[in-house]
């Protein structure tokens, strides 16, 4: 990697598309010349996206499933521990283990555990909050969130070559392309 | 969505958003709302919600000062306004998960336009909802005996009881709106932060919205977290207000002790929730000028949902006299006869009049499309429903089953200055909330116009 300016390093490739379509097919194209490490920036979800990248269903899932089971098993663990262990009183003449009324609460702390898990779970994936990030040098990239379509391609990606991933974004209908640096 | 399978369109019969958005457009007409300097109007109407606030906190003070004699209970009623406008306000809240939640389940895109402050509104109307309880135990620095923590006394409380159920699902139920509607506001949170001309906008926004770049690779992630915090939603929304139910069902008094309250209480938080939010979109649309966001085709679509669930609402009002009848119970039946004819039955024909025959006016597409109309029947809609909870709540426990107990309960200025605040209190959260924050989703409008879908230039299939 020939690296023309002295101290900075590049972060990486910017080029902007038109519209939605045109960046799922230059994803398509991206992809297939053999990129592993860049993304597709839009300002809301584009339909298609994940195949056209060739990626992975998410594993949030899974992480949400368990902490979930993990909130329900809290709500039975704390119910039985207060009326069975700790504080066992007979109130209205209801066991001291009435497991039918306690599932209210297991439910609520399964939600709760679930919604909070797949929230800090999604954000901890996606390494947010991260206030900091070389698609921010680009004065373009605010458009982002209104009506630009952007491909970035990091240079940590072996492919990655200053001059032919430059050549390659314009020939796939890229316009605007810019080196992205890390400060 | 991720879709493996061919994209099936069905063509609607007309646009969503009308005007020929573009993407564009539409963050300059959202984003402008905010970014443009505080309209006058704005001014007076926080300035009166906010004065409704402070009779609140004037209100909740001397209650702490004096205690909640101060209020109209006496001994059958010990369940006044303030239960009463507790589940007033939490159903009101149920409308906003609905939309964010089962309608986005079902696919539902009209949604988009309204979900934002639809969950804003959920959000206040529980923060209302949550505050009357609180207050209304009388002792308020002793609240903590409500949380399972240890504590000198070494005492915990009873699980196996409603009011502790409800605590736990309301509870739930405001900390998972709160997650939606913040998770929901993220990529618009970033918009606010790309367009911020101030540094203060910027610090402010670009804290906000978390570093949010849009890359698909958060997107994906983002998406099904979405997705899973409506398939919480759903099961949690038709919950809460279950459980609100049972506060009233697992007891003995003649009125309240049916199975058939969790359902019909859930109905009739829809239907209360959905009027309140046709009150306060045409309000905002008319104001901000959103017509194009908020059409007529929005309308008509929560006039049917309110049209379905009051009528469910008023099969139930039914069933509880027929059942009443049914069982042969002597108590039963005099509750309810006592409901429609006895000393609150003023109250009872206000409900019935509200909540069962103003919505039948919705089976005309004409009066449906009429916003005018809307307005006033949505405003008929919330005062029946409060005044259900009102039949409810005092009808029953005013004449159990001891004549020699009996009373009759009205409520006291304070009952009354209360119930006004905490409208104050709501309407001074929202109108903030207009203010500041992105009161329609731009991110999901978007997604939503034509030329959002990647295959649609195309001519697909």
């Amino acid at each position: 990697m020939s690296n023309s300016m002295a101290d900075t390093k590049i972060f990486g490739m910017l080029a902007e598309f038109e519209t939605p379509a045109a960046l799922l097919k230059a994803a398509v194209k991206v992809r297939n010349a053999g990129y592993k490490k860049f993304d597709c920036h839009s300002p809301f979800p584009i339909h298609g996206m994940d195949k056209a990248m060739g990626m992975k269903r998410s594993h949030l899932g899974f992480i949400i499933a368990i902490f979930a089971l993990i909130g329900a098993v809290t709500g039975l663990g704390l119910q039985y521990w207060v009326h069975s262990v700790e504080y066992p009183h007979i109130i209205s003449g209801k066991p001291l283990f009435a497991w039918q009324a306690y599932i209210i609460v297991m439910f609520a702390l399964f939600v709760l555990f679930g919604a909070g898990s797949a929230v800090l779970g999604m954000l901890h994936i996606n390494r947010l909050p991260r206030f900091h990030h070389p698609v921010f040098f680009s004065d373009r990239f605010s458009k982002v969130t209104t009506d630009g379509f952007f491909i970035s391609i990091e240079a940590d990606d072996p492919q990655f070559d200053l001059r032919k991933t430059a050549a390659f974004l314009q020939e796939i209908g890229g316009i605007h392309i810019e080196r992205l640096e890390e400060q | 969505m991720t879709g493996n399978t061919k994209p099936v369109t069905v063509p609607e019969k007309q646009p969503l958003i009308l005007g020929n958005q573009t993407f564009k457009s539409v963050t300059d007409k959202i984003s402008g709302i905010v970014e443009a300097k505080t309209p006058k109007e704005w001014y007076l109407a926080f300035a009166i919600a906010f004065f409704g606030m402070l009779l609140l906190l004037g209100s909740i003070g001397f209650l702490v000062w004096d205690g909640v004699g101060i209020w109209g209970l006496n001994n059958p009623v010990a369940w006044g306004w303030a239960i009463v406008n507790f589940v007033f306000w939490v159903g009101i809240g149920h409308a906003g998960t609905l939309i964010s939640a089962i309608l986005f389940l079902f696919r539902q895109k009209w949604r988009t336009s309204i979900n934002r402050f639809a969950e804003a509104m959920t959000i206040f109307a529980v923060i209302c909802a949550l505050m009357f309880p609180g207050i209304h135990i009388g002792r308020i620095w002793l609240i903590y005996y409500f949380f399972p923590v240890p504590n000198q006394m070494g005492m915990w409380p009873n699980f196996r009881s409603p009011l502790l159920w409800d605590f736990f699902a309301v509870g739930t139920y405001f900390t998972v709106s709160l997650l939606f509607w913040y998770t929901g506001m993220i990529p618009d949170l970033a918009t606010f932060r790309d367009r911020a001309k101030t540094r203060a906008r910027k610090i402010i926004f670009g804290i906000m919205s978390l570093g949010w770049r849009g890359g698909n690779r958060q997107w994906q992630h983002y998406e099904l977290a979405y997705l899973v915090l409506a398939g919480l939603s759903t099961p949690l929304v038709l919950s809460v207000h279950s459980v609100v139910s049972t506060d009233f069902a697992t007891s003995l008094v003649p009125g309240w002790h049916t199975t058939i309250f969790p359902p019909y209480f859930v109905a009739g938080a829809i239907f209360s929730g959905f009027a309140m939010v046709m009150t306060l979109a045409i309000i905002a649309r008319r104001f901000y000028g959103l017509e194009h966001f908020i059409t007529t085709q929005h309308f008509d679509k929560m006039a049917k949902i309110m049209l379905l669930t009051g009528s469910i609402v008023g099969y139930a009002y039914a069933t509880e006299f027929f059942i009443a009848w049914y069982s042969g119970s002597d108590y039963e039946g005099f509750t309810f006869i006592n409901r429609a004819f006895g000393p609150y039955a003023w109250a009872y024909w206000i409900m019935i009049t509200c909540n069962v025959i103003v919505p039948q006016f919705f089976w005309s597409g004409k009066l449906r499309r009429n916003i005018a109309f809307l307005f006033v029947a949505s405003i008929l809609v919330n005062v029946g429903m409060w005044f259900e909870r009102f039949v409810i709540v005092v009808s029953s426990l005013s004449r159990d089953y001891l004549p020699s107990s009996w009373d009759y309960y009205s409520p006291t200025f304070w009952d009354i200055i209360t119930f006004i605040g905490s409208f104050g209190l709501f309407f001074t959260f929202f109108l903030l909330f207009l203010r500041f924050l992105p009161m329609i989703s731009m991110s999901e409008v978007k997604a939503i116009l034509p030329q959002a879908d990647p295959h649609n230039s195309e001519g697909h299939e």
